[in-house]
């Protein structure tokens, strides 16, 4: 536990996927939505069989799933007539974020290092 | 003129940084090995850690131990030295985890008058380095916040399954 403290103290810069996250919290506040997200992890589904599974209208389900898509929760592809549902980028995402922000975290780091180095380079040169 | 820093996953247990320091190996591993360099640069300002103390025994079986202080409590981070070769490779264990031994590999290169540093961290396990990633991009945040996370791991887990 420890190490995954440890790892978020020294990853604080999350700031800016906040805005993500807010749609991601407006997205699944609905149950609706949070059951279709299941249902996408069991594998992908048509906006057809998600309506049928759900008892909705397929307009009822279209909104639905326009909400998931804008929150990048879900990814839509229409082939013929057939729109098809499947979970989304979010979860990559993260790890590409977090990734980033540990690059700044050591980048921060090494630009200390070399302030370090250069005196130690320069108190050599007096000598 | 400032150096890139690179940040790659090389594989589910590996994390690797690169980083190229104007100086040479000598110096860098200087800065690396003895504790009141070491602690000058770890925790830069823009943390929002301090360093309240720094150890170093750097040599095969000597211990390490940092402090850091966060938001008035501490955390300890300590391990042991596995390989000490002056200004090439500095290996070292990270103890304070319950989920295993997470091993840091630092080798130094020299380039001209400049390092090639090469930070490489091996995680106990997949799941160590994917909770450190999930815990991390859900710090300072709501705990409904780290469970929207396992919700999205878990779709995403038997989605992959399917």
């Amino acid at each position: 536990m420890r190490a995954r403290i440890r790892e978020s103290i020294l990853n604080w810069m999350v700031q800016y996927l906040n805005g993500r996250l807010d749609a991601s919290f407006a997205a699944l506040s609905d149950a609706t939505r949070r059951g279709v997200l299941e249902q996408l992890g069991g594998g992908d589904a048509s906006i057809t069989d998600l309506a049928q599974a759900f008892h909705m209208t397929l307009t009822g389900m279209r909104k639905h799933v326009g909400v998931l898509e804008q929150a990048e929760l879900v990814t839509t592809e229409k082939v013929g007539r057939v729109r098809t549902c499947r979970l989304g980028p979010r979860r990559l995402e993260a790890e590409t974020a977090w990734i980033e922000q540990y690059r700044q975290h050591w980048d921060s780091r090494f630009d200390e290092l070399d302030k370090v180095v250069e005196e130690l380079e320069r108190k050599e040169n007096v000598r | 003129m400032k150096n890139d820093t690179t940040v790659e996953r090389t594989s589910e247990r590996e994390l690797v940084v690169t980083r190229t320091v104007n100086g040479p190996p000598r110096l860098v591993f200087e800065a690396w090995t003895k504790a009141e360099l070491l602690e000058r640069w770890w925790t830069p300002k823009s943390f929002p850690i301090t360093l309240l103390s720094c150890e170093t025994d750097p040599r095969v079986g000597g211990r390490y131990r940092l402090v850091f202080g966060y938001e008035g409590s501490t955390l300890e981070f300590f391990g042991r030295y596995l390989e000490v070769t002056p200004h090439s490779r500095l290996v070292w264990t990270n103890d304070e985890g319950d989920d295993g031994e997470q091993i840091t590999t630092v080798t130094f290169e020299e380039m001209g008058d400049r390092t090639r540093l090469t930070v490489h961290d091996l995680y106990p396990s997949k799941e160590a380095l994917d909770g450190a990633i999930a815990s991390g991009s859900t710090s300072g945040m709501p705990e409904a916040l780290g469970q929207l996370d396992e919700l999205l791991v878990s779709l995403g887990a038997s989605a992959g399954r399917s």
